[in-house]
């Protein structure tokens, strides 16, 4: 399972981005670490085997997350559901 | 086959927004986006299931987030526009209601099928290989899937559908599920 990851200056949390690369909210969740220089990992399911997919439902369930995208884990447990800049912004101190 | 373009996307949401009095969502960059996501998964499924969902690239299993997914009308009614937003109410696109956050309608075992598919196609082989061992001489009626698509109608119009589950809401009506009857059929033999 290969996570893609971006490097940045507020690299204080690991963020842990679960996306799908069609889906435009989880572009603009990218987008959004991104404009904030946010270090995070990123993988796009639907790009995946098989075998990683359930291994990916698996790590987001255990956490208590739901199978929607954009789910982003903040470190290892806090689990966001969505775009929602509001939350990310709190999360992370941005 | 034809070339799958943005434009022919497009042109099909907006047809099918007009006919369904619903709106394309208004921002134009989160609208290409929604459009591209269509067009990758038309191109590599065959159909164009839903952009924000993970579809399981079988066509059975996708059948209910195909765009405009079943869970659009009510979601619509309910929140304004539909999971992914691409489709939206008036008083959204007229700025009137902010693009609000729709939770995901879809049940969590449909869900669930985009993980497993390869591996639930898998066992489901096994079981029949091995159930056509053990009855070799009875006649297998091919079937893959545990749901199987029934006849409904609306008591309110007749609008007939046939599906595993009835729509949430009618398409031609607005009636609600609740209107909806199975109809049974029966195979008479006479003579």
């Amino acid at each position: 399972m290969q996570f893609s990851k971006v490097s940045g200056k507020q690299s204080q949390h690991k963020v842990v981005l679960y996306a799908l690369s069609t889906c435009a909210w989880c572009k603009m969740t990218k987008q959004f670490l991104k404009d904030n220089d946010v270090e995070f990992e990123y993988i796009d399911v639907d790009l995946c085997e098989e075998e990683d997919k359930q291994k990916i439902r698996e790590q987001i369930q255990s956490k208590g997350g739901s199978l929607s995208y954009p789910t982003t884990i903040v470190d290892d447990n806090l689990v966001i559901t969505g775009f929602r800049k509001d939350k990310l912004k709190e999360v992370l101190g941005i | 086959m034809t070339e799958i373009t943005i434009d022919m996307v497009r042109k099909r949401a907006e047809a099918d927004a007009k006919t369904y009095g619903y709106y394309l969502v208004p921002d134009p960059d989160l609208l290409q986006a929604l459009l591209e996501g269509l067009k990758v998964n038309e191109e590599r499924y065959g159909y164009p299931s839903c952009p924000c969902r993970l579809a399981a690239g079988k066509f059975d299993y996708d059948r209910d987030i195909i765009c405009p997914c079943d869970y659009r009308d009510p979601d619509v009614a309910e929140f304004g526009a539909c999971y992914c937003r691409l489709y939206v109410n008036k008083e959204v696109f007229e700025g009137r209601q902010e693009l609000p956050t729709v939770p995901e309608r879809r049940p969590l075992e449909k869900q669930s099928k985009a993980y497993t598919a390869t591996v639930v196609s898998k066992e489901t082989e096994a079981a029949k290989a091995k159930e056509k061992l053990e009855t070799a001489t009875k006649e297998e009626p091919e079937e893959t899937l545990k749901t199987k698509p029934k006849l409904w109608y609306c008591k309110q119009c007749g609008y007939v559908t046939f599906r595993d589950d009835p729509p949430y809401i009618c398409p031609i009506c607005k009636a609600k599920r609740k209107m909806f009857a199975e109809i049974k059929t029966r195979t008479d033999f006479i003579g």
